[in-house]
């Protein structure tokens, strides 16, 4: 079954047909020819499908593009602005954060979202006191980073490139 | 996957009409179980009723200082709350032990109360199930049950309910509010999810077209010292092999006033612990008597062969939680 729909990424409008059997992983990578996003499990148990609906942080490939036809969404493609490169992706440049580099995309929009959390004084299963404001360390990272997944073994370079930012 | 249909209700008595009369509908959550299990060919739904936009996304205050939360707030969002963070910390601490930021932001309260299990002969539509597929038989039983129940299994089925939020919710004796094909009603937890008996095909006391509207946590003071911890096979990003929710309030004296307790993956339900309730209250708070009341509980459980550790697992998490909770009194 279709459904006639307008999808919002990275400020463009797509008019699009799309299956109601289609995530957003498949439209973005199939259709829309965005394929930063990456198949790594398509269980949300990897990350590497990671994009911004409305800002949040959510799993593409357990994302029913018919769902989210009333919302933006940011793919990594979106995420450097008109004066180049988002924060993130230089930090992630500088600290060697990748080496296959299949995991980054999903690495940079999670850590995108995560930061917004953490700003917003989101707690995490590792914050001593659940009511108080938590401070964004290496093991606070590390935690809200478990979503997303590295074969390389990159994490060292990951958080520091999001420590950093984070300062 | 099979086509279906997808429906974006008006409000919820639509949605619940549309789910009425023997139709082949579903509701739809933030789909983080559905989708998966569509794509797997458990749940082969003809409609998609998406209910994200109908039940309440807010969290409110009830008049005797409890909370309600609607069923369409996202895990990530009641986590975050300062009124839950400060009042039931064990509610938040459940939440965010479980999944990912990016699952969170998409799971509702609704859903997470409704997964279905994770045993893998469930999710593996070429094995036999009962759960799945009634009368098939259960393989878990000789198979692989490393993960599953210790407590209330019956010959059927011995799968465990995933859920970390359900378990702090049943420790804090919450309120689920359901709209369904004859009208409102409320079913307290424990008491929404069922145990298996002979008919594991039915996780929760649910009928069909019921939908969860939101979920009442009432005013406790106590739970402002409570705790939820979670053995798990890595530190974070997986599902709980026993974990333990605890509400604990001491006396002058330093006895145990009055106290909460729920177990987690170790039953077809969250597992409120009563035997240990009864053993703590009135007991002083020491080591000693935190095991003679783990011991209580864990007297009653049916361990299957591959998971007898999970028995002193359970154990030694209650006495440690509380003991926790003994020493920030
Ligand atoms: C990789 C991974 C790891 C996870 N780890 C954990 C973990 O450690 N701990 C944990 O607790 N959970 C974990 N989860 C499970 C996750 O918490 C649940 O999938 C989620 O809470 C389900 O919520 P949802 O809104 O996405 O539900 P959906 O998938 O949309 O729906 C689930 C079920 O509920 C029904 N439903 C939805 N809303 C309603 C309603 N309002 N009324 C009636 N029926 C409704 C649906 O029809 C469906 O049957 C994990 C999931 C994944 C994918
Ligand atoms: S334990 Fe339950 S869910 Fe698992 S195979 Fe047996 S019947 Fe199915
Ligand atoms: S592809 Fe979505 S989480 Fe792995
Ligand atoms: S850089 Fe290769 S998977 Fe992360």
């Amino acid at each position: 079954m279709t459904v006639d729909l307008q999808l919002s990424v990275n400020e463009q409008i797509y008019p699009l047909t799309v299956d109601t059997r289609e995530t957003l992983l498949d439209t973005l990578r199939e259709r829309l020819d965005l394929a930063g996003s990456k198949k790594g499990c398509d269980h949300g148990q990897c990350g590497s499908c990671t994009v911004l609906v409305d800002g949040r942080r959510v799993k593409s490939c357990l994302t029913l593009t018919v769902t989210v036809d009333d919302q933006p969404i940011t793919t990594v493609e979106g995420l450097a602005g008109e004066d180049g490169l988002h924060p993130l992706q230089r930090a992630f440049i500088e600290h060697d954060a990748f080496q296959c580099g299949y995991c980054t995309p999903g690495q940079l929009c999670s850590a995108a979202g995560m930061l917004a959390e953490a700003a917003r004084g989101w707690p995490s299963a590792v914050t001593p006191d659940v009511a108080a404001d938590p401070v964004l360390g290496e093991e606070e990272i590390r935690e809200r980073m478990s979503g997303n997944l590295c074969r390389c073994g990159a994490y060292p370079g990951i958080v520091a490139a999001i420590e950093e930012v984070a300062r | 996957m099979r086509p279906f249909a997808y429906e974006r209700p008006a409000d919820v008595r639509s949605a619940v009409a549309t789910l009425g009369a023997g139709t082949d509908a579903m509701y739809l959550g933030g789909g983080t179980n559905l989708v998966d299990l569509m794509r797997l060919g458990v749940a082969e739904p003809g409609t998609l009723v998406d209910v994200t936009r109908v039940t309440p996304a807010a969290i409110e205050e009830t008049p005797d200082g409890g909370l309600l939360i609607g069923a369409g707030v996202r895990n990530g969002d009641l986590a975050a709350h300062p009124l839950v963070r400060r009042r039931y910390p064990v509610l938040a601490q459940a939440v965010l032990s479980g999944a990912s930021g990016q699952i969170r932001n998409m799971a509702t309260v609704g859903g997470n109360l409704l997964q279905r299990t994770r045993c893998s002969y469930f999710q593996d539509v070429t094995k036999p199930c009962n759960k799945r597929s009634p009368g098939s038989g259960c393989p878990a039983r000789t198979g692989d049950h490393r993960n599953l129940a210790i407590f209330g299994h019956s010959e059927s089925c011995v799968a465990t309910h995933p859920s970390d939020m359900a378990v702090a919710l049943a420790a804090l004796g919450a309120v689920v509010h359901v709209e369904g094909p004859g009208g409102a009603r409320t079913v307290p937890m424990p008491g929404l999810h069922r145990l298996p008996g002979e008919d594991p095909s039915r996780d929760t006391v649910l009928e069909p077209g019921d939908l969860i509207t939101a979920v009442e946590v009432p005013a406790l003071p106590l739970a402002a010292r409570s705790r939820y911890r979670k053995a798990r096979d890595r530190a974070s990003f997986s599902f709980a092999v026993v974990s333990v929710a605890a509400v604990l309030e001491l006396d002058g004296e330093r006895r145990v006033r009055d106290c909460r307790i729920a177990f987690g993956a170790v039953a077809h339900v969250p597992w409120r612990a009563g035997s240990a309730e009864a053993a703590l209250r009135g007991a002083p708070a020491t080591v000693e008597e935190f095991a003679r009341a783990a011991d209580a509980e864990v007297r009653g459980a049916r361990p299957l062969p591959l998971n007898a550790f999970k028995v002193p697992l359970a154990h030694n998490l209650l006495v440690r939680v509380l003991a926790d909770l003994a020493e920030t009194s």
